[in-house]
């Protein structure tokens, strides 16, 4: 792994039901991810994704990179901005932007038609 | 805007890692590595028993963050809140039969252009005394 090199694309759809397994799988039930009518109330679209279900495809196509080895992902951070809705298409794109000592830093960003829903999301995954 | 409260510490909070929640959450996200999933196919890889994905470090640190960012000292306008930046550094997997506990802190109060950033830090430890994650959560308030 180079630096200049993209990591795998990582796409995946979030069908209408994803955020309420993913409420349930994280205990994050808030009104906003799960209730459109709700989310319409507060001023939203609709229902939008949980950032960190959003950060975990981010993760996943890091780890990804790595071999799909949990062991190999080190360090996440993430930027969240814009919102994700379920039944659109996420994709995942990365950049590696340095490479030292057997680990690979790697910019990240999540988009969902065309809008960034994860910025500035900087991963270090080890290598070799 | 009070930054009195730097460094204050929450009571640490105790989660015990099921094999079913690992797959639960798993699932959820789209993994299909069986190193998830499959107890075999973890311990061929290496590990004890299902391993969680890096990502469930937020399950198992929810109930540290919860009476943190709910602190009345702090005072959060949760109207205005959202979740700015999150960072997680991984050192040592998690496993079912695992009991990870979690001690949360403030790590920072300020004010930039008229916004609260309220940054916690959550220590994530073992049954052996090791880490396994350390969290940067960064929640950012809006008009003050």
């Amino acid at each position: 792994m180079d630096q200049g090199e993209t990591i795998p694309e990582l796409r995946v759809t979030p069908d209408k039901y994803l955020p309420h397994r993913y409420a349930g799988a994280s205990g994050d039930f808030n009104p906003i991810h799960i209730d459109p009518e709700f989310a319409k109330q507060v001023g939203l679209p609709g229902n939008i994704l949980h950032g960190l279900y959003a950060m975990a495809q981010v993760a996943r196509a890091n780890a990804g990179a790595a071999g799909d080895d949990p062991r190999k992902l080190k360090r996440l951070s993430v930027q969240f901005r814009g919102m994700g809705f379920p039944e659109k298409e996420i994709v995942v794109t990365g950049t590696v932007k340095e490479v030292r000592d057997g680990h690979a830093v790697v910019d990240t960003v999540a988009e969902q038609d065309g809008n960034k829903i994860i910025r500035n999301a900087e991963a270090e995954i080890e290598i070799g | 805007m009070d930054t009195s409260k730097i460094g204050k510490s929450y009571p640490a909070f105790e989660y015990e890692v099921g094999r079913e929640k690992i797959r639960e959450y798993a699932n959820a996200v789209g993994e299909t590595n069986p190193v998830y999933t499959d107890r075999e196919a973890a311990k061929a890889a290496g590990f004890r028993d299902v391993v969680a994905p890096p990502m469930f470090a937020v399950v198992y640190s929810a109930g540290a963050m919860g009476p943190a960012v709910l602190d009345p000292e702090l005072a959060i306008n949760f109207m205005m809140m959202l979740h700015g930046s999150q960072e997680f550094v991984w050192s040592e997997p998690v496993c079912a039969g695992d009991t990870i506990t979690t001690t949360a802190t403030v790590k920072d109060l300020r004010e930039e252009d008229g916004r609260r950033f309220y940054v916690f830090e959550s220590v994530s430890i073992n049954q052996d005394g090791k880490e396994t994650v350390r969290g940067t959560w960064t929640n950012i308030v809006r008009g003050g």
